[in-house]
């Protein structure tokens, strides 16, 4: 009788070829690490985008990425959100996934959400289906067509708009907010994907201190529940937020440490303020 | 019944700033007059409408409607097909195969299984795609599933591969073109350069006969409103507003997991059925289908119609396309030559001053009125304790 179990379990035939079997698995951290980024290597026309850079995210972190120009800070989050394919290297997320073999939209939603530098949100649209279309739902066609607000998600939305403050402006047309607001509405966005990690690009550029300020308490107060990973420029900003800070430099990481320690790192000074004398 | 009543209610109600009910109105009380003083007023009456003039109104009628299946992918999409004509005439071969076999043996050499043509070039057999096109309901299949599957492939190709733009305008032109090549042969079995005419009657009916013709109009009318309310209503769904977040940011859409390519292949497919049914029912009121009407220079007009009225707003589109049509119909009589000079002109000067077409136009001159309206009752209402000191003064 097992015998016959076994060789029936062994010829199953939805088990026979590997794009039969289900993928869609939960994402496993039980060592407490996200994401795991392991010996990328990228390079654009001989350029080294990434240099062999490895990097571990653990849950629930909030961690800055800094880095000169070309240091290949945005490059990386192109790679592990799956808009740039890498030469070689592995990506995980949690112990399983592969991100590697996974498109854009896949990715988005296993529950990695993305703010690109510039704000991109749907200007034609109001802020309340901005938020609608974000929600974590089916995405195929049929369902899309199908689809309606049921009062959760109503309730959901209103959360969301009161975290980013724009409850106000929810009739509004996106594309009629101000720069700060829209940074926010992106960011509302993200959170109504209910995502795990969060890869936030340049967050203040181009805002005023005040709407810097609320920001970076808005970041602050998602990490723990989510995993924030933020780059940015301004040092005041990853002042203000930053528990850890990795450098980049060059495609590979430089330092890694509180910002009091990387403020003291030799190779970092050496890197931003030149040869000591 | 009174639930599906109600629930029918519900999908024609038409929410928003939208004139889609008032246009639909409008169209179906001018339809029902005209078809009224075509059948039921005297020849000699004021009111007469002649059968010609019946046959052109549905002729621009087809032709909103395929405004309408470019409007549904450019203005709300952002995906500029100048091909849509290739799906247009197909639908219309679609048509014109079953009118052909509805001639029977009353052509010209008399077979009544074999049509003309194919008399003419000594075939001695049907070819195969021509089976079963003698049935109203398969025609009517092949209609929607011809241009739906070329899209299908077409834009799974296209769109997978992550074409955008004006390389995807220059492949839809090509395309178009590639067809009109391959149906001027005449071994496609298609009747080539000549294409299919000659039709005697549809469903039966005759199609010279003014009951038919009326028929058709009608016929035609009631299927662009109906087109039309779903077309809006499709925009109005959570897939809609996909549709425009793709047009105005695909990167940020695919960002936040939805799988573009799907979404678009599928829109295309939809606005290619729309344009094969106008196909349809072009066929039977023209009396022609040939290979000229793949030209590219076709599918580049509807694009200036829909411009003309407005993208992204469908009444727009359907208006454009009349009004255009209607235009080229009084300019080819008075001056054939100069037509595309000034279609070029239209389009120039729409780009240039009207970017969002006559819908714009409208929806700004209302604007304009209001701001005017509320400035001046606002200026009124300042103004009127100041007044005398005013007068003091001058």
């Amino acid at each position: 009788m097992s015998l016959l179990d076994t060789t029936r379990e062994v010829m199953r035939r939805d088990q026979v070829w590997p794009f039969l079997q289900d993928h869609s698995q939960e994402v496993d951290i039980s060592h407490q690490v996200l994401l795991y980024v392991e010996g990328l290597n990228l390079s654009f026309d001989g350029f080294k985008a990434l240099n062999d850079l490895n990097l571990y995210i653990n849950d629930g972190e909030l961690r800055c990425l800094i880095g000169a120009n070309g240091a290949g800070k945005t490059t990386l989050m192109d790679v592990i959100t799956g808009k740039t394919k890498c030469d070689s290297g592995t990506v995980y997320f949690g112990q399983s996934l592969n991100l590697l073999e996974k498109d854009e939209a896949e990715i988005a939603q296993l529950g990695i959400g993305r703010k690109f530098q510039k704000p991109t949100v749907f200007e034609a649209h109001t802020v309340m289906d901005n938020l609608e279309l974000s929600l974590k739902s089916n995405k195929s066609v049929m369902p899309t067509l199908l689809a309606t607000l049921n009062s959760a998600e109503y309730d959901q939305i209103d959360h969301v708009l009161e975290t980013i403050g724009l409850k106000g402006e929810r009739m509004m047309l996106a594309g009629s907010l101000s720069h700060g607001q829209k940074q926010w509405l992106e960011i509302g966005m993200l959170l109504m994907a209910n995502p795990r990690l969060l890869l936030v690009d340049e967050p203040v550029a181009g805002m005023t201190v005040q709407e810097g300020e609320r920001t970076a308490e808005l970041l602050t107060s998602l990490a723990g529940e989510r995993t924030v990973v933020v780059v940015e420029h301004d040092m005041e900003f990853v002042r203000s937020i930053a528990r850890t800070v990795t450098v980049l430099h060059q495609g590979s990481v430089l330092a890694e440490g509180t910002m009091d320690e990387i403020q003291n790192n030799q190779d970092v000074i050496e890197v931003y303020l030149g040869e000591a004398p | 019944m009174s639930s599906l009543l109600s629930s029918f209610m519900s999908f024609s109600r038409i929410n928003g700033d939208s004139r889609v009910a008032p246009f639909v109105v409008v169209l179906l009380v001018v339809t029902a007059l005209a078809s009224f003083c075509n059948l039921l007023m005297p020849a000699d009456s004021v009111f007469y409408v002649s059968t010609y003039t019946i046959t052109l109104l549905g002729k621009y009628l087809c032709y909103a409607m395929l405004a309408l299946a470019v409007d549904v992918i450019w203005g709300y999409c952002g995906i500029l097909s100048l091909g849509h004509g290739a799906f247009f005439a197909l639908g219309g071969y679609a048509m014109g195969m079953y009118l052909m076999r509805q001639i029977g043996d009353r052509g010209v050499y008399g077979n009544p299984e074999l049509p003309d043509f194919m008399v003419f070039l000594n075939w001695s057999e049907l070819p195969w795609f021509w089976h079963g096109m003698d049935q109203f309901w398969v025609a009517m299949l092949m209609v929607l599933l011809v241009p739906g599957l070329l899209a299908y492939v077409f834009g799974w190709l296209a769109f997978r591969s992550r074409v955008t733009g004006v390389y995807l305008s220059i492949m839809t032109q090509a395309l178009t073109y590639a067809l009109l090549l391959s149906f001027f042969r005449n071994e496609m079995g298609f009747g080539g350069n000549n294409g299919l005419t000659d039709f005697k009657d549809i469903l039966g009916f005759d199609l010279q006969s003014d009951n038919t013709r009326v028929t058709l109009f009608i016929v035609t009318a009631l299927m662009l409103c109906g087109l039309l309310v779903l077309s809006k209503k499709i925009m109005q769904t959570r897939f809609g507003k996909v549709i425009v977040a793709i047009r105005d940011g695909e990167s940020r859409a695919r960002f936040i997991g939805y799988r573009t390519e799907n979404y678009k292949v599928w829109l295309f497919v939809y606005s290619a059925m729309i344009a094969g049914i106008a196909g349809a029912l072009y066929v039977p009121q023209v009396g022609i289908i040939n290979p000229g009407e793949f030209s590219p220079i076709n599918s580049i007009e509807i694009v200036i119609w829909v411009a003309v009225g407005g993208r992204g707003t469908l009444v727009g589109a359907i208006i454009g396309a009349i009004l255009v049509n209607y235009a080229k119909t009084k300019f080819t009589a008075i001056m054939p030559d100069g037509w595309l000079f000034a279609l070029g002109a239209m389009f120039v000067l729409v780009t240039l001053y009207l970017p969002k077409g006559l819908m714009g136009l409208v929806a700004q001159l209302k604007d304009q009125q209001l701001k005017g309206e509320q400035h001046k009752s606002q200026k009124a209402a300042d103004n009127s304790p100041n007044e005398k000191t005013e007068e003091g003064h001058a």
